[in-house]
């Protein structure tokens, strides 16, 4: 039953090779064995949105996928957003976040990025509704949602004049 | 929060898939998206002995046109394609307009076309929305295939005609008869949860403008999709006025369903929701088919 498979994934861009039970969460696999402990996990039942992740390019909940399934596949997580971790580099994303206080505990913060990275490469000029529509699927219990959507709207005014 | 040790398998062949299915039987599960049984191993409701993940079958993972019109899905297609699909969107635009209601993007990126059906969730949209066109469901086993409709299909609560060595591998959805007009709606108290009450209509009109035919399918009203055939019955050689639709709205909200209650909505509650969605879609239906 707790047969080890070996999987390579590709996360932040940089490969990595490891040993894994069947069961194990691909969240809990970024957290524990990676050591990226940005992708939090809220719910752990795909309800909450906080372990998003890019997954081959699209966001999707860490918790209800195994890492097993993450074999051959590549991976972003919200550390891969600024590489160098510094302040004056950060994604115009999280500069507007912090501009608009687009967020108070941050334990949802990660999650609502790697959802609007994609959403923001796709519609660069989204609506008021657009945003909210976009950012359904996550759960902020501080902000009431109306800082975010405007840290949405500035990023995505930085964003089209890059 | 963590499920309990499996087997795992990860075929990249239809028939590798189908010889595993039919090796554990009772005690394999397929895994689809995931969206809604890795959830559930969290939680420990599902404790399979065996997942068969056929992520890797690139063959179950399709949109086409269909011999003899509408379309055909395979089974693996992620919601997010079937939503993006321009072909979905000309030939099945009930399910095109279907799709959005379903929980959201991120969930979307990863779940099913035929997961979820096969899941059958009583309040999942795309049972109600397949029952009402017609669609077509190829189950296959090592030993054969076999197409079921949706009657046929969705048996009961999370409960398919699919025999435990069977998967899902393709549905059909037939095209709509000409002057046919069709229309879904919900109600949630948030954007993407579960509906309290959704309705799929579809109206077919004839040459004098009469109704010829029409489906009204409901989800979250009972262990599986729903179908009000008393109100469409009504419906049938009728002119669709306003009053003609307030009418079946009735039936269909006080006859044709029997829904619970709980937390979320009373039964009361459900039955004036069913009402007030009924009249809507059956009306946009009927105005869609005007312009046909």
């Amino acid at each position: 039953m707790n047969t080890l498979h070996t999987i390579t994934v590709i996360i932040n861009g940089q490969s990595y090779e490891r040993e894994v039970e069947p069961r194990l969460l691909l969240s809990d696999f970024i957290r524990h064995e990676i050591g990226l402990t940005g992708t939090h996990v809220g719910c752990e039942h795909g309800v909450c949105g906080a372990c998003t992740i890019l997954f081959d390019d699209e966001p999707v909940r860490s918790c209800i996928m195994f890492a097993v399934q993450a074999n051959g596949h590549t991976i972003m997580t919200i550390e891969g957003l600024t590489p160098d971790a510094s302040e004056e580099n950060l994604h115009p994303l999280q500069a507007s976040f912090r501009e608009a206080h687009g967020l108070q505990c941050g334990f949802c913060t990660g999650g609502f990025l790697m959802t609007l990275l994609p959403f923001l490469q796709e519609n660069p000029n989204p609506s008021e509704q657009d945003i909210r529509e976009a950012i359904s699927g996550n759960i902020c219990r501080c902000t009431g949602y109306q800082h975010i959507v405007d840290a949405v709207k500035i990023a995505a005014a930085k964003m089209e004049g890059q | 929060m963590k499920p309990p040790p499996f087997e795992y398998f990860a075929p990249t062949t239809l028939d590798d898939a189908l010889d595993y299915m039919a090796d554990y039987g009772d005690e394999a599960k397929p895994l689809a998206g995931g969206q809604s049984l890795i959830p559930t191993m969290n939680f420990r409701l599902a404790q399979p002995e065996v997942l068969v993940d056929l992520n890797g079958l690139a063959e179950l993972a399709y949109i086409r046109p269909a011999a003899g019109g509408g379309v055909s899905i395979g089974a693996m297609t992620r919601q997010r394609s079937v939503e993006r699909s321009p072909l979905v969107a000309e030939q099945a635009p009930l399910i095109h307009e279907t799709m959005p209601y379903i929980a959201h993007p991120q969930i979307r990126n990863r779940g099913t076309f035929g997961g979820n059906l096969a899941h059958t969730d009583p309040a999942s949209e795309l049972p109600a929305v397949a029952t009402a066109l017609n669609a077509r469901f190829r189950a296959q086993s090592r030993s054969g295939q076999r197409w079921l409709t949706a009657d046929e299909f969705f048996v009961d609560l999370f409960t398919t005609a699919l025999e435990p060595e069977e998967l899902l591998v393709e549905i059909v959805i037939p095209p709509l008869p000409a002057q046919t007009g069709y229309a879904f709606r919900e109600i949630s108290r948030r954007h993407g949860d579960y509906a309290l009450v959704g309705v799929a209509a579809t109206v077919t009109l004839d040459n004098n403008g009469r109704c010829e035919a029409a489906r009204l399918v409901y989800l979250s009203v009972g262990d599986k999709p729903v179908e009000a055939v008393q109100a469409t019955a009504a419906l049938i050689g009728q002119k669709l006025t306003a009053e003609a639709i307030d009418d079946a709205a009735e039936i269909a909200a006080a006859q044709d369903i029997d829904p619970p209650g709980d937390i979320h909505a009373s039964v009361t509650y459900r039955r004036h929701l069913a009402k007030v969605l009924a009249k809507q879609v059956l009306a946009k239906a009927t105005a869609r088919a005007k312009q046909e």
